[in-house]
């Protein structure tokens, strides 16, 4: 069964240009605030106390996606990949910039805009003692699906991802993680969003079922001209399922291309002649900012402090 | 009319998730149930034993319906407001609620929906716990006007539910204590709508209050009702009538009005996200 049969069509507003751009992301920045202490100090050091109460998450992000396009977006813990993928989901406002789908604002059109994403996090949140079914039902309502009809798609979607039929109508809260994780999965691609957000889908899944996944993800793709943002430490699962890789550092893009071109420009960088692998491309980009002024001056060139510093981590 | 079936579909879909949670959270109900109704005896044994306690003789029935009226109206407001403000909770809990926002139907909708489950769900409990508390007590139905009593409840239910709204708000911004905040809201509202005695013993500058508490008029109905057989088309109960009906009018749009200011609040600043 193909994902096309799978996924259904909830009258998606016919006045979508889909000539054009699915996501424009414009000067995005989002700064979170850390709630003050009660006591305050009064002093010199308070200027300086006062921007380490910031978190500068997302900082000034530009991207243009597709439509039909895959793109991942790689960077290490707390490099602002979730932040942007919330702001997309009209989940966070942001402080400054513009975030249209389809040419929607996904501030002054929230609704529209919701009709046409869907997001899977990295943690299922589910109504745990309510079965795969119960929630998905639910979600499924949400979205303007007529109860007969969704209950039949659900079925098929669960177990299409392995999960087990006799699994669908008994609590979640007594599956595994990663069957958890699919059941959010399939939450996302019930509704047939045309445009899907994946935060670490495939995090905690086993081989055979990130594979099952990416699969999916590429029929999304192939048959519903779904869009696809996702995020992911899997090297090889970006290598493998995106056209464009993005790669976010402290909240600003610093790379992006697609895999070919990424490896190029950082095997020109290294002055190497063996190939590059994905996790050497990643371990350069989002190391960059370790790198001091100082470093370079020392040791001569970028290169030369980058090689010196990959050896003190060695030596560790 | 698309829209307005979706929306239908949606509010539907609120119903139907927490008729399922009820399910399967049924021991908690049980608990709840047993609670409220040993509190509702413990409350109306006052009246019971007022002969003894004043050492006059005088017919404790009519003190006894007063106070059991007082605890089926408090049991009942309890147990819809907690539907609304409850559901947000755990909303919060699970982490469910950033897909609930997500969600592409209006904030009305969402709200409304889990409503009338709440309603359904305070009605049917509440009656339950007067059954079993009657069959403790010699009570005197004689001048009783159901339907008065079950119209009072009703017509209260929606300012009720605009109260529990806006108290939500609570626990959508403070994840850990928004819900025993919420209970100072409930809490001012049985001190002051003369609940278990009339309003008239409040201090004078408390009685503003009591006038614009939902329960006071709630209270007042359904004791006119069951305690004096008033139908709902005479005067005076269409005193209590009307000013319920401005009440709810204006609490529920408030309350979704509040509760949408809080949403864009937490959206700004990241106060929606638990984990991930
Ligand atoms: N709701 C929030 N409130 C306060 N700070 C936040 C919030 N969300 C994220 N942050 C901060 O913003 C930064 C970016 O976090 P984010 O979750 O976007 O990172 P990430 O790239 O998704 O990381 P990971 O790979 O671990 O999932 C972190 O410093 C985090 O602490
Ligand atoms: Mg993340």
């Amino acid at each position: 069964m193909s994902a096309h049969d799978l996924v259904l069509d909830t009258a998606l507003p016919k006045h979508i240009n889909t000539m054009q751009d699915a996501v424009v992301i414009d000067g995005v920045s989002k700064i979170f605030k850390k709630s003050r202490p009660l006591v305050r100090w009064s002093g010199k050091g308070q200027e300086v106390k006062e921007k380490k109460l910031e978190v500068r998450a997302v900082d000034n992000v530009s991207l243009v996606v597709k439509r039909r396009e895959i793109v991942g977006i790689l960077g290490a813990n707390g490099s602002g990949k979730s932040t942007l993928i919330r702001i997309l989901s009209t989940l966070l406002i942001p402080d400054s910039g513009h975030v249209s789908i389809f040419g929607y604002d996904v501030e002054k059109d929230e609704r529209m805009v919701q009709r046409l994403i869907n997001r899977v996090s990295v943690e299922a949140s589910f109504f745990k003692k309510l079965s795969p079914m119960e929630n998905l039902i639910y979600a499924a309502r949400l979205y303007n699906m007529p109860g007969p009809q969704a209950r039949i798609r659900i079925r098929e979607i669960l177990i299409r991802l392995g999960i087990q039929p006799e699994r669908i109508d008994r609590p979640l809260e007594n599956m595994s993680r990663g069957m958890q994780q699919k059941v959010a999965i399939a939450r996302a691609f019930l509704t047939a969003p045309i445009v899907l957000l994946l935060d670490e889908p495939t995090t905690g899944l086993d081989p055979r079922s990130k594979i099952d996944v990416q699969n999916f993800i590429r029929e999304l793709r192939e048959e519903h001209d779904a869009t696809i943002l996702i995020t992911t430490h899997d090297m090889d699962e970006a290598e493998a399922l995106c056209d464009r890789v993005a790669i976010i550092d402290q909240g600003r893009i610093i790379a992006l291309g697609t895999v070919e071109e990424l490896k190029y420009a950082v095997q020109e960088r290294m002055e190497r002649t063996t190939p590059i692998t994905m996790n050497e491309v990643f371990m350069h980009y989002t190391v960059a900012h370790l790198i001091t002024d100082a470093a370079i001056k020392q040791y001569g060139s970028w290169e030369k402090a980058f090689e010196a510093f990959e050896a003190d981590k060695e030596d560790e | 009319m698309f829209t307005l079936m979706h929306e239908g579909r949606a509010a539907y879909a609120f119903f139907e998730r927490n008729w399922n949670l009820t399910k399967r959270y049924w021991a908690w109900e049980v608990v709840w149930l047993v609670y409220n109704t040993v509190n509702a005896m413990s409350v109306t044994y006052i009246g019971a034993s007022a002969q003894i306690i004043t050492g006059i003789k005088f017919d404790t029935s009519s003190l006894i319906l007063y106070l059991l009226i007082g605890t089926t109206v408090w049991s009942y407001l309890s147990v819809t407001f907690e539907g609304v403000t409850d559901m947000v909770t755990f909303e919060r809990w699970e982490g469910t609620i950033e897909h609930t926002f997500m969600a592409p139907i209006s904030r009305f909708t969402h709200l409304v929906g889990s409503c009338w489950y709440a309603i359904a769900h305070g009605l049917l409990f509440t009656f339950l716990q007067l059954l079993i508390v009657s069959a403790f007590f010699h009570l005197d139905l004689s001048q009783a006007n159901y339907l008065t009593a079950v119209f009072m409840l009703l017509i209260g239910s929606i300012s009720f539910i605009g109260f529990g709204i806006g108290a939500s708000v609570l626990p959508l911004l403070y994840t850990e204590r928004g819900t025993q905040m919420s209970y100072i809201v409930r809490a001012i509202l049985l001190l002051v709508s003369g609940v278990y005695y009339p309003i008239e013993v409040l201090p004078a500058w408390m009685q503003p209050l009591a006038r614009i508490s939902p329960a006071t008029y709630v209270l007042d109905g359904l004791r006119a009702g069951l305690q004096h057989n008033k139908a709902i088309w005479s005067p005076e109960i269409w005193s209590y009538t009307w000013p319920l009906l401005i009440t709810g009018v204006v609490s529920v749009p408030l309350g979704v009005y509040i509760f949408g200011m809080a949403e864009r609040y937490a959206k700004r600043t990241g106060k929606l996200k638990r984990n991930g």
